[in-house]
């Protein structure tokens, strides 16, 4: 099968310091992964652990040290605006950072289709941003002329991924899409997802650093923990049944939405995190309840298990 | 059942607005009733602009304009050996406060005067505000930041007397000590969170009262603070007021969980009760909303958008979105209705009216 979204062995490494004290963060090591047609790639991890790194040098808005994107196939230009020529669009975090508080909220759609060539005249292009709003929920009679301070939150989030929708892309990347957005209202965002990966066949790179939406929305799932990726699989064995020490310790913090499972046992919190980048060998090593003698020395290696991928010592 | 610390009756804590000559008025809490307990985690939960935040100003009395006071009371009930009477300046006050105070020792927060509060804060009652993760001073040491809290809330302290209580205070909660020489910015998210949490839990409140604070941190580091919670609520015995959104963090350390929505105490119930047999419709589907493991069957959000507190609506104010709304909720807010000791619910659903 074709894949939509190819990243290979993509590097990152950030300088910090003058010329006197220099230090070099590696924001992402190696980083591999695919996308099928209609799938939902949930990319997860802690705030540090380079996901949105990751995101920005897919979306073209940082260049890779070192490492390659392929698009369908098709080796993306460094810098490549991809929302112009892959038929990509990028979904943010913030709802009402994404939007100018004076402007109202019809202008981008507008825009949207201007830069497109999308519609010959105006009322093509209002049937089109109604058309595209009736698959979030939405019609154009109650949004036109409205500013974004009139929208709530999810509303909002609705608007964006509306908007995204109207170039019909292949690929969506939403940039942790629902943090900021009420609990209440998150699963009307997240089954949109779902909803445009089964009716329009789109597919979704969805950064997030909740598991339990990921858990629930998508297909395959890969744990980041600075810079590697440390577990990649379908989401059903990652999460139910993690392999890698740390995906365990992430998958137990999660606070249960049952009182009969509360947390037991004492967990251990890094100091500095700056250390854990820099770290010789596995990452975690500090960490982890399972730390050898090799887990020091070296950095793990890839093992594969059927579908699933594991990053450590435990299985070399 | 352990004695009531903090109750409020009918509380109504509203912001006025002057906009152009015009007076808007956010019914930000409006007629709250609650009756906290000693040494029990007592969790709020609510969507945002719902009036949490608000609830909790007003519990710590630190009510400022444009945020007033309008009707209710908020009731400290103020015993131990540790609160010194002088101190409250009961002199100022009506006989009949007086009179109650000595005999149950409640005291009704807007009777005291300013220096009362303030002797208050910190010994009776601590707040955790949002975001206090960037309340330290960037430009001092965190052992000056102890100094400088223990030099102006306890009398007779030397400059060496206070580092060693920090020092002690720091290790008892099992956080390095070395962090008291680092400056704010040297430290991550989660251990400046936890280094407040534990500034405010120095003085042995009978009271701690966080707004949010595991939000905004990553999983783990989120669960390091509610461990430090607990512990601070072990080793002291005292009560934990805990306001967060996160319905999972409530099923894990809350007591008794109260609903909020927008401004109103909707249901109020043992955390397992909350959770296993929610009885109001915004409750079914706050909790029917949340994604659980190894269950991946649609979940459904709450239709609708949350009400605009400036401008409400009739009757029960989640009727427009309510799938069980009748004519009577369009036109009376209802009471509250008790199901069981513990479990009392505002909804017409109840059968009572």
């Amino acid at each position: 099968m074709e894949k939509v979204l190819e990243v290979d062995q993509l590097t990152k490494i950030f300088s910090l310091g003058n010329m006197l004290s220099r230090v070099r963060i590696t924001a992402t090591d190696r980083v591999s992964f695919h996308i099928k047609p209609a799938e939902i790639f949930a990319l997860a991890g802690e705030s540090g652990c380079g996901k949105t790194t990751t995101a920005r040098m897919v979306m073209g808005f940082e260049v890779p040290t070192s490492g390659v994107i392929y698009y369908r196939g098709e080796r993306a230009a460094k810098n490549e605006k991809v929302w112009l020529t892959r038929g990509t669009q990028v979904i943010f975090q913030d709802p009402f950072g994404t939007f100018n508080p004076l402007r109202t909220v019809d202008s981008y759609f507008f825009e949207t289709v201007h830069n497109y060539r999308l519609a010959s005249g105006k009322k093509e292009a209002i049937g089109l941003i109604d058309q595209k709003l009736r698959a979030v929920g939405l019609s154009f009679d109650e949004f036109s002329g409205k500013y974004p301070s009139e929208f709530s939150g999810g509303q909002l989030q609705r608007i964006s991924i509306s908007r995204a929708l109207l170039t019909n892309p292949t690929l969506l990347i939403a940039d942790e899409p629902v943090s900021m957005v009420d609990a209440s209202l998150r699963m009307s965002i997240v089954n949109l997802f779902k909803k445009l990966k089964e009716e329009l066949g789109v597919s979704v790179l969805y950064i997030t650093h909740d598991l339990a939406t990921a858990y629930y929305v998508s297909d395959r799932i890969a744990i980041m923990f600075r810079g590697n990726i440390v577990e990649m699989g379908p989401v059903e064995q990652v999460l139910m049944d993690p392999q890698h020490p740390y995906t365990r310790l992430l998958r137990e913090s999660i606070p249960e939405a049952d009182p009969n499972k509360r947390w037991s046992g004492v967990v251990k919190l890094t100091e500095l995190e700056q250390q854990e980048y820099l770290r010789q060998g596995c990452r975690f090593a500090g960490r982890c309840p399972a730390v050898m003698e090799a887990c020091r020395g070296q950095a793990p290696a890839d093992v594969q298990f059927g579908d699933l991928l594991v990053k450590c010592h435990k299985y070399t | 059942m352990s004695q009531t610390i903090l109750r409020t009756e009918q509380l109504k804590a509203f912001y006025v607005l002057d906009v152009y000559g015009t007076q808007k008025v956010v019914k930000a809490v409006d007629g709250v009733d609650l009756d906290i307990r000693e040494n029990e985690v007592y969790g709020i939960a609510g969507e945002s602009g719902c009036g949490k935040t608000t609830l909790l100003k007003a519990l710590a009395a630190a009510i400022e304009p444009p945020l007033r006071l309008i009707g209710g009371k908020v009731i400290y009930r103020v015993t131990g050996e540790r609160i010194d009477t002088d101190a409250l300046s009961l002199e100022a006050m009506p006989e009949a406060e007086v009179a109650r105070y000595m005999d149950s020792g409640e005291i009704d927060v807007a009777y005291l005067s300013a220096e009362a509060k303030r002797r208050l804060r910190w010994r009776y009652v601590s707040y955790v505000p949002q975001g206090s993760m960037s309340v330290l001073n960037p430009v001092a040491r965190l052992r000056d930041t102890y100094r400088d809290f223990i030099e102006s809330h306890v009398s007779g302290k030397t400059r060496r007397d206070a580092f060693g209580i920090a020092k002690e205070h720091i290790a008892e909660l099992g956080l390095p000590p070395g962090i008291l020489d680092a400056y704010p910015h040297q430290l991550s998210g989660g251990m400046r969170q936890r280094v407040t949490i534990a500034l405010a839990a120095l003085l042995k409140p009978r009271i701690i009262i966080g707004d949010e604070p595991t939000t905004a941190l990553d999983v783990v580091v989120q669960r390091g603070v509610v461990q430090l919670l607990k512990e601070i609520q072990r080793k002291l015995e005292n009560t934990i007021v805990l306001v967060t959104h996160d319905m999972g963090v409530q099923a894990n350390v809350a007591d008794r969980v109260a609903i909020m929505y927008a401004g109103k105490i909707v249901e109020e119930a043992t955390t397992k009760t909350i959770f296993e047999e929610p009885f109001h419709p915004y409750t079914q589907y706050l909790i029917s909303s949340l994604p659980r493991f190894g269950d991946k069957s649609t979940r459904e959000s709450v239709p609708g958008s949350p009400p605009s507190l400036l401008n409400p609506p009739s009757g029960c104010l989640f009727h427009p979105r309510c799938p069980h709304a009748m004519d009577l909720c369009a036109e009376q807010m209802p009471d509250h209705v008790r199901l069981d000791a513990n479990h009392r619910v505002a909804c017409w659903l109840t059968g009572a009216g």
